[in-house]
């Protein structure tokens, strides 16, 4: 953009601040291309080798397919070109597609309640009358560090009849044990464990850029007669919002490619299938049927959803984050 | 990049501050602490439990009050870092492998690739961050199956390799970088220049320092993820000795349903694995500088 043949800088003009404060000063452009592109380089490497050399890979091998070719006692299977096969499979797949059903399930259980404890959390922390907020915030950070696959340990245990404070307080009670891990329990409890490692975490994000909110704001508010409850909803949240839809955005993200806790929780409940959610599938297909085109359409057909989704999601809150006035 | 206004109180990781004229209790004060607090004992109450578990003989497992200590921790200890011939330390060696070299790494190369796109203008510089923005919204994830192909293409696949280098690359570390670095002055970076300093020099003596805060965010992120990872190395790895702890547990509580006595070395797994992340992320609690990742949307 800016001018950039000048040669390398005059020692004449050294200390004397630019003239056009800010915008790019006169650079020699030769060297720093060269300097900006080797630090540049050991990232791009990395991106092309793990990102989108494994993509192409995977778009490519999703349009190619096993055939039987000659027939008979002498056919043998061919790896070929089969166009767009693979996905015609994939989306006729009942229990793929079961799959992603499930995961709409546990997702719309595990998103609003996941955000919204987040907000309410970091509201609480932000309101002037609230104790213990130092104890608080740590507690409910703590899940954060726990991997998903112990939470669902810990959780399945707490599920677990045998195990489960819950269900022994229930039955003391004359209620039974409660079904944790059948259907349609599991949906719950699967999604309890991504609510109770993330709600914590999308806490913090929402309670930092609530402090980041001036506070002559909520003074002027104060001085108009305006109560904690609306300054929350009408001043805090609003302004928010952007961490809001991060959050969201993680959320989604997070939520399509839930793997890790249904597999863990696999061996204590029968309520769980092999391919429950498509990466379960993707997973079954690509390792235990041997099946890698398949995978490979299957793993890029979640990829574009989430891609879209997220798309969507950002395209949709646009105005609400970058514009304004 | 929009940074707190200086006018901005205190970020969350900072001390809390002193509350003006400290209210009175209300009925409002007593129901947001009740509600935090009850938030707290929801989240302590499986650590909670796993601690408790974890003190259990394999006896009193099932039998016993679930809340009840038993009488079984020794015991436990031992059996756990017996297993295998000592797999659990191994785990978590492995753990502390991939997480730790793999952030330090991943920390650097996004501080060198986002100082570069934030503190440079060339050709073709649209082009990477619009790749790099593409590349934040891929879940990493869903491309596990393509990386072990490549990896066993490249002859890697089952290799401490394969789990550390996919775990290097962080579009939105690259991201973040680029929004921290934003804010090392042109003009600084210009003086420098004048005095003869090369640009990486400028990179390593000015821009790094300054950048200290916002990495050490980046890093702590990239530690837990990689850390709390588990489809990548399930994937890449078939040795037991390469598992990370995540992995290695999922083993023991899976086979722990044909061999109950497992279900006693998972608890206690996962009850040692907590302790050291819990107590990391609680000392470095004051370095978390999460407001610059609402602050980098609006940027």
């Amino acid at each position: 953009m800016a001018s950039t043949t000048a040669p390398p800088a005059h020692p004449a003009r050294a200390g004397t601040p630019s003239e056009d404060g800010g915008s790019p000063v006169r650079r020699p452009r030769q060297r720093h291309r060269l300097a900006a592109w080797s630090m540049l380089a050991p990232a791009l490497l990395l991106f092309v080798a793990f990102l989108l050399v494994p993509i192409g890979y995977a778009l490519w091998l999703s349009l190619r397919g096993l055939r039987l070719e000659g027939g008979g006692p002498f056919g043998r299977r061919v790896e070929t070109f089969v166009g767009l096969e693979n996905y015609a499979t994939a989306i006729a797949d009942a229990e793929f597609l079961a799959g992603f059903g499930r995961l709409l399930v546990y997702g719309a259980l595990a998103v609003p309640f996941t955000l919204g404890l987040a907000l309410v959390f970091a509201l609480l922390l932000d309101a002037r009358a609230a104790r213990a907020t130092r104890f608080s915030r740590t507690a409910i950070f703590l899940p954060y560090a726990v991997p998903g696959v112990v939470a669902s340990l810990l959780w399945g245990f707490l599920y677990l009849p045998g195990t489960s404070p819950f269900s022994w307080l229930s039955d003391q009670l004359g209620g039974g044990a409660i079904p944790f891990l059948l259907d349609p329990w599991i949906f719950a409890s699967v999604a309890n464990i991504a609510v109770w490692g993330g709600v914590g975490f999308n806490m913090i994000i929402i309670y930092t850029s609530l402090r980041g909110i001036p506070e002559e704001i909520y003074e002027a508010a104060r001085i108009d007669g305006a109560g904690e409850w609306q300054i929350a909803w009408r001043i805090k949240v609003p302004l928010v919002a952007p961490a809001l839809v991060l959050t969201g955005l993680f959320s989604l993200i997070g939520t399509l490619q839930v793997y890790g806790e249904p597999t863990t929780l696999r061996p204590m409940t029968s309520a769980i299938s092999q391919t429950w959610v498509p990466l379960m599938t993707i997973y079954r297909d690509a390792f235990t049927r041997d099946d890698l085109p398949l995978a490979a359409a299957e793993s890029v057909l979640l990829a574009g959803l989430t891609v879209v989704l997220s798309v969507v999601l950002l395209r949709l809150n646009q105005r609400r984050i970058f514009g304004g006035s | 990049m929009t940074a707190a206004p200086s006018t901005a109180r205190s970020t969350a990781t900072a001390a809390p501050p002193a509350p003006t004229g400290r209210p009175r209790r209300s009925v409002g004060g007593v129901a947001a602490t009740t509600v935090l607090l009850l938030g707290a004992l929801y989240c302590l109450v499986p650590v909670a439990w796993v601690v408790v578990a974890s003190t259990k003989s394999r006896g009193e497992l099932f039998t016993t009050f679930t809340f009840l200590p038993g009488s079984g921790l020794l015991d436990n200890l031992g059996d756990l870092f017996a297993y295998g011939g000592g797999q659990f330390g191994g785990w978590a060696l492995n753990s502390l492998l991939y997480a730790g070299v793999g952030s330090v790494l991943s920390t650097l190369v996004s501080a060198l690739a986002g100082y570069a796109l934030a503190k440079y203008e060339f050709t073709g510089r649209n082009l990477v961050f619009f790749l790099v923005l593409a590349g934040v919204l891929i879940p990493g994830i869903t491309l596990a199956v393509p990386q072990y192909l490549i990896m066993s293409d490249l002859g890697l696949a089952g290799s401490r390799w394969s789990v550390l280098l996919p775990s290097i690359i962080s579009p939105f570390g690259i991201y973040l970088a680029r929004v921290f670095a934003a804010s090392v002055p042109d003009d600084t970076v210009e003086a420098a220049r004048l005095d003869g300093a090369s640009e990486g020099r400028i990179f390593i003596s000015i821009a790094l320092p300054m950048l200290v805060p916002g990495l050490v965010t980046l890093f702590m992120l990239q530690f837990v993820g990689i850390w709390n990872n588990f489809l990548l190395p399930f994937i890449m790895l078939a040795d037991q000795g390469k598992y990370p702890l995540t992995v290695g547990l999922y083993t023991l509580l899976s086979r722990g349903s044909g061999e109950p006595g497992l279900y006693s070395l998972a608890i206690i797994g996962a009850a040692l694995s907590v302790i050291p992340l819990a107590a990391l992320m609680l000392v470095l609690q004051r370095y978390w500088r999460l407001d610059v990742l609402s602050g980098g949307l609006k940027g």
